[in-house]
């Protein structure tokens, strides 16, 4: 996308479209001396990492009041760290409206995004993804994200997501329950309910379980139900994968 | 401080008010001061269960909108008399369960009882979110074939997620898993499920199997708990259960199938 110049003369400016990777500081509450703390301790990890960086406040998973979140706090702490605030993510309107007041710039939520690829709406493979990420997670420099890690039984209705990393599952996934993960599933137990791997699109991922007894299993959108699954591997311990836009169930004695 | 146990299971008609009436009774019998709560507002069965119908004034909806108040609610069972009973009502709906009016009259109920066993509606609608929201422990009653174990699963993650423990990030209800209407003989020809399958399933401890009997219906429509049949298999497997609950530990009984004939039951005290 590029502004048609008039030939000849020589614009002030020109606008392009870019996709800059960012990182997102997803806040979960805000009290302004731990926040400079934590801050702080993030930055030790990897001070050469947050030096200058442009970062936008992601709102989605904020549990506080929203009388407790004060951008100007925010934003001077960063600056006091050399990290710039450019814009907040998701929210509802009352946060936002605070972020339009300390003069940030609003991004869309990506819930919708992370919803789109449901296998209920993405039995084709979701190629729009490629374009419609700008952030990649980068918060850890380099590092991945962290795998969700679930100690207790995942009950019929229940609903666990892992919208970064992998999802680790040290019980039974019970039918009418559902799992989701953008990376790798693990289950060591029965996987009796839903299991949905690289959400995001990632064609990688895989999905392991000590006994497929599974409703439905999707990889990067694309899903096999029960009835397909019976032939190859049913109550037993195997891994699942993409192979050339196959969904590929392997015994993990054989593997 | 009463100990607030919940009854529940998702699916209808697989003996939570059995189960109720039995586990109130049998803690009762052992001298703990208890009160079992009809919450089934709109389709009461307890006091029926509890032969108590006809002693109905005041219910659980009264007291909570200040109608009545708790003593005029309360009846005393005539049979075990630390025993008492808050009917339900019914001819209100199930919304006028308020969080906070259950919540008063649990509270005032917990200064001067020691157990209060919450007799849940089946479904996973507001009155049965009601009836688990206090709980201390939940036992969940579940029959021996898959659509009532599966509605168990879900009642279980609902007590994880949706109860007062869970919201004030405390210690989970303690979880017991009671199966009911179980027949080893039709287990041992594959027509059910066997108690461990559903154990495998479910992943709780086994509080109770309370076998398949035609003197549960016979206690039911005479209005007696079923716990008080202390002859009969279903009654001392009640019994089992509240000893359990209570931290006895007991042998679990009535799992196999009785191979001999009617003598050798004879002999075995059964």
């Amino acid at each position: 996308m590029t502004d048609t110049a008039n030939p000849g003369v020589k614009q002030v400016f020109q606008l392009k479209s870019a996709s800059v990777s960012m990182t997102a500081l997803e806040l979960h509450y805000f009290d302004n001396e731990d926040f400079e703390a934590t801050l702080r301790d993030k930055i030790s990890q990897a001070p050469g990492f947050f030096k200058d960086i442009p970062i936008i406040v992601s709102l989605e998973k904020y549990e506080g009041l929203d009388s407790e979140l004060d951008f100007f706090k925010i934003i001077g702490a960063c600056r006091r760290h050399q990290i710039h605030v450019v814009g907040v993510r998701g929210g509802n309107e009352d946060q936002r409206r605070l972020a339009r007041g300390a003069a940030l710039a609003l991004l869309p939520g990506n819930s919708q995004r992370d919803r789109a690829h449901a296998p209920e709406t993405s039995a084709e493979t979701p190629e729009a993804n490629g374009s419609a990420a700008p952030e990649t997670q980068a918060a850890s420099a380099g590092e991945p994200a962290p795998a969700r890690v679930i100690n207790q039984p995942v009950r019929s209705g229940q609903q666990i997501y892992a919208p970064e990393g992998d999802l680790v599952i040290l019980a039974p996934v019970q039918a009418g329950a559902e799992v989701l993960a953008a990376g790798n599933i693990h289950v060591y137990g029965p996987l009796r309910g839903r299991a949905l791997a690289g959400i995001h699109g990632a064609e990688s991922a895989r999905i392991f379980c000590q006994s497929l007894e599974a409703e439905l299993v999707s990889i990067a959108g694309h899903y096999k139900i029960s009835e397909d699954l019976q032939d190859n591997g049913w109550k037993k311990a195997v891994q699942i994968q993409l192979r050339e836009d196959l969904l590929v169930v392997t015994p993990l004695d054989k593997a | 401080m009463a100990r607030i146990i919940v009854v529940t299971s998702g699916k209808g008609g697989v003996g939570k008010t059995t189960t109720s009436a039995s586990i109130s009774t049998g803690l009762a019998k052992r001298g703990h001061k208890t009160v079992v709560i009809d919450f089934d507002v709109g389709l009461r069965n307890l006091d029926l269960i509890m032969n108590c119908e006809r002693r109905v004034v005041y219910d659980f909806v009264n007291v909570i909108q200040g109608e009545a108040s708790l003593n005029q609610a309360l009846i005393r069972d005539k049979r075990v008399d630390t025993l008492y009973i808050l009917p339900a009502s019914q001819t209100r709906e199930k919304e006028a369960l308020t969080k906070d009016g259950v919540e008063k009259v649990i509270n005032e109920l917990s200064d001067t009882f020691d157990y209060i066993v919450c007799d849940s509606p089946a479904g996973i609608e507001h009155g049965a979110l009601m009836a688990l929201y206090y709980a201390d422990e939940a036992v969940v009653v579940t029959n021996p074939e898959v659509s009532s174990v599966r509605d168990s699963d879900r009642i279980l993650g609902i007590l994880q997620s949706k109860s007062r423990r869970a919201e004030m990030g405390q210690d989970p209800v303690k979880e017991h898993l009671l199966l009911t209407r179980y027949n080893p003989q039709r287990v041992e020809k594959g027509e059910m499920l066997s108690v461990a399958d559903v154990e495998e399933i479910l992943a709780i401890p086994l509080l109770g199997v309370i076998p398949e009997s035609q003197v549960v219906l016979n206690a039911s429509n005479q209005g007696l708990p079923v716990i008080l049949e202390g002859e009969s298999d279903a009654g001392q497997a009640y019994d089992d259960a509240v000893g359990r609950l209570l931290g006895e530990d007991r042998e679990h009984r009535f799992m196999t199938a009785q191979k001999k004939g009617f003598f050798s039951r004879m002999f075995k005290g059964g």
